[in-house]
């Protein structure tokens, strides 16, 4: 799967990839306080040491991986954006100036390869500015199902019939929410994080976190108010 | 969302949920959900949303792809598969 015609293909993409993080890296974001365990991880990165490149896929090839199926939804992809990452990262770690950490820096690169690829599928339903940063409070997701269906019994959500239906909403989310949603709150990243990520400011982070809720809130609404009335019907047959 | 100030408080309900909302706020969305069914309904799923996503099993990296990543990072043979 990973071929040496591959490795050539995404060198010739690495450029305009590394080329676009540091255009899109904000200036004046405060430095992070980088470890001393993180730091000479760098140096040995920046050093060639091989058994470095391990230990930063180790550390951060599966937060990396995720962000990636989340953006792309296809595990092949997903792969391949992780492959890019990497290769990106180690290719410019003499560039890399910490001013944020070593994991937040690859997610930017993943998000940015990420977004590439959705552009190159979907150029007229994907913004050239990704990072647009218009005025977010406008088309705020009004609350339209008013169903309290937190009545439903525990096991109702643990189901994997549930479970499918959220990672199918999470799937649907706007891309610009969905960004904001798995870093925030799959990732787990800080809103600081977040911003720097995305390269859009702390509070279009709020504001399309709040979005993201809202929308899986009235998405999920759907499923489990059908799953309540039917459950109110069972019971008025018994 | 039947009362004119519904909309005027559901941009603060985020930061109500997660407890970072200004005290002077927190006490008129209460005030308003007190007296307000559709909104209390909001506010109870959006929270059952956050708990049931924070919930949710996330996907793990594959050990094949893991393997393939040391193997292409590491200049060692890389399996085929």
């Amino acid at each position: 799967m990973f071929t040496a015609a591959r490795i050539a293909h995404y060198a010739s993409l690495a450029a305009i990839i590394w080329r676009m993080t540091i255009e899109l890296h904000a200036p004046d974001v405060a430095l992070t306080a980088m470890s001393g365990d993180e730091g000479d991880l760098i140096q040995r990165l920046r050093a060639g040491d091989k058994s470095a490149c391990a230990e930063c896929i180790d550390r951060h090839s599966a937060g990396v991986y995720r962000l990636a199926l989340r953006m792309v939804n296809d595990p092949h992809e997903a792969e391949d954006i992780v492959q890019e990452t990497f290769l990106n990262a180690f290719k410019a770690i003499d560039s890399f100036e910490g001013r944020a950490g070593l994991g937040t820096w690859l997610y930017r690169i993943a998000y940015n390869t990420a977004l590439m690829r959705l552009r190159k599928k979907q150029p007229l339903y994907v913004s050239i500015d990704a990072t647009s940063t218009g005025n977010e409070e406008e088309g705020l997701t009004t609350p339209l199902q008013l169903f309290d269906w937190c009545c439903l019994p525990e096991e109702d959500f643990q189901t994997s019939e549930a479970r499918t239906e959220l990672e199918r909403a999470i799937a649907e989310l706007p891309e610009t929410l969905r960004a904001v949603f798995v870093l925030r709150e799959l990732e787990g990243l800080s809103t600081d994080e977040t911003a720097q990520v995305l390269n859009v400011s702390v509070a279009n982070v709020k504001v399309r976190l709040h979005r993201a809720r809202l929308w899986l809130r009235e998405r999920l609404a759907g499923y489990f108010t059908e799953l309540a009335s039917q459950a109110t019907e069972q019971t008025a047959h018994t | 969302m039947a009362h004119t100030n519904c909309e005027h408080l559901l941009a603060d309900l985020s930061d109500y949920i997660d407890g970072e909302a200004a005290d002077a706020v927190c006490a008129e969305i209460e005030r308003h959900l007190a007296d307000c069914a559709d909104c209390r309904a909001v506010v109870d799923t959006l929270r059952k949303t956050i708990y049931l996503y924070r919930n949710l099993p996330q996907p793990a990296l594959p050990e094949a792809t893991r393997t393939r990543l040391l193997a292409a990072f590491t200049f060692d043979t890389a399996p085929d598969t």
